[in-house]
Formats: C-alpha cells, sequence, structure tokens
C-alpha cells in the first residue's frame, strides 16, 4: 500500500504507443544510458515496468505493453490515468500511422475525461531514416490527422503537443527535457534563478541537468541551441568516466573521507574545461543529482577573476536550490498528513 | 593489409580521422592501395599504407607490384577477421606477406590484429585468439619473424586504442628520454600517475608508471589498484570530448576535474594527463609546474 502511496505523490509519466513503436528502447536510452544500436535486441515488454528517478522532484515513468488492452474492466486504468501527470504517445514515422492515430483519439478521450490535467505529448518517432523535407510533411500530416480525429469526438479544446524524435542523436533528450519540465512547478524560480545566475557572471548558457539521464530540467530563457546542449551532455559524461576511472584507489578515497571531516561543506564534482576560442565548459554537482553546466566566455578579461566570481555566484545559487527543495520537501509532507 | 571486409580501413579512419565507430559503416571499399601521411609528434611523419584486400588486388601485390609495396617497410599489420570463414586462405596470404618482407625488407616489425572480436562470446574470446596466435606465431616463424606481437580488437571498445599505441611507440626512438622525463616530472609535482599522449590521435606514448607493454605493468596495476584499460578509456573518453568540442568550432586545451585531475596540452603535439595525490593543492602552484615542464622537457 505504500508504494502506491509514494508513486501517486510523484510526478508520474506514462509512455504509451502501439507495438513496435520503440517504447522500451526510448526507456534504455535515455534511463539506463543503453547505445542505441543494443536496443535492438530488446524484448518485447510484457508488463507495466516503471523506472524512478528522484532530481529537485521526482518522478516516475511507467511504460505499458503495446499490446495491452487499456479498457478491459480487470485493468484499473483509471486510477492509472488519474495519477499520471503526462501521457506521453510514441507514433513509428517509418510505419504505417493511421492506426496509432485512431488509437491515440481513443486514448485521450478516455485519458481526458478521468483528468481533464494531463499534458498530452506525441512523439514522432524514428525521424533518423527519413529526409529532410519528408520530416516536415510526416509532422504536419500526423498533426492535422490528430486534430481531426479529435474534432470528430469533440474534443478539439485538448492541447497536444508534438516531438519529432530518435534515439540516435539528441532530439530524444531534448523532447523529454521540454515534457519533464511542465510537470516541475517550480520551473520558473528555477528558470529565474539561472538567468540571475548568466547576468553575473558572464555566462553564454547554463543548463540544470539530471546526470543519470542527461536530461536538462532547467534552462535560462535565451534559446536552446542544440548544440550547445549536446556539448553540455557530453560534458557531464566525460566527467563522470573520468572520475569514475580514479576514484577506486584506497588511499584517495581515505584523503577524501579526511576532506570531508575537515570542511564543513564538501566540494563536489568540480570540472573546468578551456577551450582554444576562449570557451570555458563549467561543471558544478548540485543537490540530489543534480549539475550545472555552463558555457562561459570570457572575451579577453582575466579567466581566474572570472572563475572565482562564478564559484561564488554557484555556490548562492546551490543555496537557493537547498531552499527551494526544502520548501517543496515540506509542502508535500503537509499534503500527505492532510 | 589483410582480406577485404577485415575492418583496415575503418580502423585507420577512427583512428587517424576523428569517426565514430558508428560513421565507419559508410566507408566503402578501399580501391588498391590508398596512402596517407600522418604527422605524428611533430618531427615523425607516419605513412599509412592502407592495401585493397580484394583478390585481384591482392594478386597483383604479390607479383606485379611486389618492389613496390613490400620496399622499405618498417611496419606491417596484418588484419584478421575473427569472423572469416577461409582462415586457411586468410593465413596463407600472411604467409605470402611475410615471404615478399622477408626478401625486400627483413628488419620490419609483424604486428597481427585479430579484429572484430566483439562478435564473439565474452569467455571464448582469449581461447581463439590464443590458438590463432600459436598458430601465427609459427607460420611468422618460418619466415625468419620471431617476435610477432598480437593483439584482440574491436571497434566498438578501447582495445583498439590499446593495440595502435603500442604499434606506433615501437616507432618512437627517444623514448627512453620521455620516459626519465615523465618521471622526473611526477616526482616534482608529487602527482600519482601522469600519462604522455599523443595530442592530434590521442594514442598513449607513454606513462609514469612503467613501461607501456612491459611485463612489470600489470604488478604495478595491481599494486596500486588501477584499471588497466585506464589507457585506452582516457583515450576513447578525450576523443570523444574533444569531438564534441569541435561542435563549438574549436579545441581544447586544459580541462581541471575536482582539482585532482589535469589534462592540458604540454607540447604543441602531446597532451598531459595529470592525476594528484592531493587535491589541496593551489592551482597557481600546478599551472606554474607545468609551464616549466613545457620548457625542460619536452
Amino acid at each position: 500500500m505504500s508504494t502506491e502511496e509514494d508513486s501517486a505523490s510523484k510526478a508520474m509519466i506514462l509512455l504509451m504507443g502501439l507495438r513496435r513503436c520503440g517504447k522500451s528502447s526510448i526507456c534504455k536510452v535515455v534511463f539506463h544510458n543503453m547505445q542505441p544500436l543494443d536496443t535492438l535486441y530488446l524484448e518485447s515488454t510484457s508488463s507495466p515496468s516503471m523506472e524512478h528517478f528522484s532530481t529537485l522532484i521526482d518522478l516516475a515513468v511507467m511504460e505499458l505493453p503495446g499490446q495491452l488492452n487499456y479498457f478491459e474492466p480487470s485493468y484499473d486504468s483509471e486510477r492509472l490515468f488519474k495519477s499520471v501527470g503526462a501521457l506521453v504517445y510514441v507514433i513509428d514515422s517509418q510505419d504505417e500511422y493511421m492506426n496509432a492515430i485512431t488509437n491515440l483519439a481513443v486514448i485521450i478521450e478516455y485519458a481526458y475525461r478521468v483528468n481533464p490535467s494531463i499534458n498530452i505529448e506525441v512523439l514522432i518517432h524514428k525521424v533518423d531514416g527519413l529526409s529532410e523535407d519528408y520530416k516536415v510533411d510526416v509532422q504536419r500530416d500526423i498533426m492535422q490527422r490528430t486534430g481531426e480525429e479529435l474534432l470528430e469526438l469533440g474534443l478539439d479544446g485538448v492541447q497536444v503537443s508534438f516531438y519529432l524524435t530518435s534515439i540516435f542523436d539528441h532530439s530524444i533528450y531534448e523532447a523529454f527535457s521540454r515534457i519533464v519540465q511542465k510537470l516541475i512547478p517550480e520551473i520558473t524560480y528555477l528558470e529565474n534563478m539561472l538567468d540571475n545566475l548568466i547576468q553575473h557572471s558572464k555566462i553564454e548558457k547554463a543548463f540544470l541537468f539530471d546526470i543519470n539521464s542527461k536530461i536538462y530540467v532547467s534552462t535560462d530563457s535565451n534559446p536552446v541551441d542544440i548544440q550547445t546542449y549536446e556539448v553540455c551532455a557530453e560534458f557531464v559524461d566525460v566527467t563522470l568516466d573520468l572520475f569514475d576511472l580514479y576514484k577506486t584507489p584506497n588511499e584517495n578515497n581515505d584523503q577524501a573521507v579526511t576532506r570531508k571531516a575537515n570542511r564543513e561543506r564538501p566540494r563536489e564534482l568540480k570540472n573546468i574545461a578551456e577551450l582554444e576560442n576562449g570557451v570555458t565548459i563549467y561543471f558544478r554537482q548540485m543537490i540530489r543529482g543534480l549539475a550545472l553546466v555552463a558555457l562561459i566566455r570570457t572575451n579577453g578579461s582575466d579567466k581566474d577573476s572570472c572563475l572565482t566570481i562564478m564559484d561564488y555566484n554557484v555556490d548562492i545559487f546551490e543555496k537557493g536550490l537547498e531552499e527551494i527543495w526544502a520548501n517543496s520537501a515540506n509542502k508535500q509532507q503537509a499534503l500527505s498528513l492532510e | 593489409m589483410g582480406r577485404s571486409g577485415s575492418g583496415k580501413s575503418s580502423m585507420r579512419s577512427i583512428i587517424f580521422s576523428n569517426y565514430s565507430a558508428f560513421d565507419t559503416r559508410r566507408l566503402g571499399a578501399t580501391i588498391d592501395v590508398e596512402h596517407s601521411h600522418l604527422r605524428f609528434l611533430g618531427n615523425m611523419t607516419l605513412n599509412l599504407w592502407d592495401c585493397g584486400g580484394q583478390d585481384v588486388f591482392m594478386e597483383n601485390y604479390f607479383t606485379k607490384q611486389k618492389d613496390h609495396i613490400f620496399q622499405m617497410v618498417q611496419v606491417l599489420i596484418h588484419v584478421f577477421d575473427v569472423e572469416s570463414q577461409e582462415v586457411i586462405k586468410d593465413i596463407e596470404i600472411f604467409m605470402r606477406s611475410l615471404k615478399q618482407l622477408k626478401k625486400y625488407s627483413p628488419d620490419a616489425k609483424i604486428f597481427v590484429l585479430l579484429h572484430k572480436m566483439d562478435l564473439v562470446q565474452t569467455d571464448k574470446r582469449d581461447e581463439l585468439f590464443q590458438i590463432m596466435m600459436n598458430k601465427l606465431q609459427q607460420t611468422s616463424s618460418e619466415y625468419g619473424f620471431n617476435d610477432l606481437v598480437g593483439f584482440p580488437t574491436s571497434i566498438w571498445d578501447e582495445s583498439l586504442y590499446k593495440a595502435w599505441s603500442q604499434i606506433v611507440c615501437s616507432l618512437i626512438p627517444n623514448m627512453k628520454d620521455h620516459q626519465t622525463n615523465l618521471i622526473k616530472f611526477k616526482s616534482i609535482l608529487n602527482a600519482y600517475e601522469i600519462i604522455l599522449f599523443e595530442k592530434s590521435t590521442f594514442l598513449v606514448i607513454c606513462s609514469s608508471n612503467g613501461n607501456m607493454g612491459s611485463q612489470s605493468k600489470s604488478l604495478l596495476n595491481n599494486e596500486l589498484n588501477l584499471d588497466p584499460k585506464r589507457f585506452e578509456k582516457i583515450s576513447n573518453i578525450m576523443k570523444t570530448f574533444k569531438q564534441s568540442c569541435t561542435k563549438l568550432k574549436s579545441g581544447f586545451t586544459t580541462l581541471i576535474l575536482n582539482d585532482s585531475i589535469y589534462v592540458t596540452e604540454i607540447s604543441s603535439n602531446m597532451v598531459c594527463f595529470i592525476v594528484l595525490n592531493d587535491t589541496d593543492q593551489p592551482k597557481e602552484i600546478i599551472m606554474e609546474n607545468i609551464q616549466k615542464a613545457k620548457k625542460e622537457f619536452f
């Protein structure tokens, strides 16, 4: 019973779609760091599976088998749809998608009736095999047909967002980041905080990453350039991999322990890389599996002083995060007490 | 050299042209011989002859072009596909090239790579490699090449970097100097370990803890409790990072992780990777030391 209550308090994402449209592959690639090519060997999923990851917010991703009939009376789909924050429907763009759209409309109708506040997201998936022109055509076609279906069902007020995704590039991370961001109530504060941070420290772009999945929880209000995102996401990988190589030696471990004891607040993972064109990539671990990755352009001024200011500002930013989290934790406790 | 489809051009593209393993699918068959000249460590030039492996070309190499192909060879890298159906024929071709080498350049070093190891089950890899190496050792000693070195490789993991850095290291003349300088540098910095990489390919040149490929290396690793594959892994990680830097249209100069790992250019063609014992030393002192080292040693 307690586990069910737990999951109810979490923002939950429900991943649905017809069979073989790539749901499990998405899960494995985004949350388990699996190589995209290895997903070819995934078995067909037979029962609903859950992924938990807790960052600033608690998230759960639930994957439903494609061949399941949701309207069987034995399946408690009403309770399920009530508890989720977002419904992600995956459409295989390389396959015939008429069936998928009909299926989607039926699901939306049901979900919307049970839970009107649900976010409905559609991933037009496997676009890596399509040419640029064709991608746009497919997207327009799917959007139009879905609109017509919904109109027929009398649901023309429902907001549906569409994303073009593929597991072979970063588009799937981008899409998931957007979806997750819709579920975070504190998102506006986070964005404001990041905006403040970048104004005062010569930062070009800053991301707040979840380090396990490389989804960004928040970014500043400047437009997101996918290349910058890729570089930052890869930098998270580089940092963690290098750190893992040398963290095991016994003497280093002992030292780390004594160091932690000496200082009141232990410095966490931090990584700074300088590039030839004067750009600095800055990585700092924040609370609860989050990491701040920023691109700094010093433009000729002194690099070291710039970094010192950066360090100071990031410290303040981190304190802010802690406060926000403490607040939201309190709120949740209050809610569960009610 | 090697039979067609064994992965010769893929290897070359990954190590020297910054391809990712996935990109190599786009490579077509090599026609005849593809020459590439690569500057390595500034004053060294590698002439890489990538010989197309189809039978028509192969026949040509051993008959008409033999004096052209096999003259002044320093290193033969023969690639075997582990999945090959015609092992006997593969070995036969290996024998024919050895025969020519014996005649035209008897001092050449011979390396064999058992490639595409990722296609073999993990528990069978060692056994297969041993069987193949014994067989190849036999054939090569028949032609007077006694010290044959072999590596199991795959483009999908770091084994490829390991093989190539040992091959390239065998060509560096002033290896001893690098080694002694590095050990001195290590004691000055009181570092845990220093590794020297070639800048453009990120192949390991030498490390402060024992020689590359020497017997003592494995012993040292046990003592230090370190991952024995770390060199290759670092090569791999740093190369991916370098590639992602190109998206910002720039190369990378320095990386400092947790105040304990420093990666920086030490000369125009070398990068050093320093792991410090204690993390409380100020950054300025370390950077100053590295600056000094640049002038003094390399």
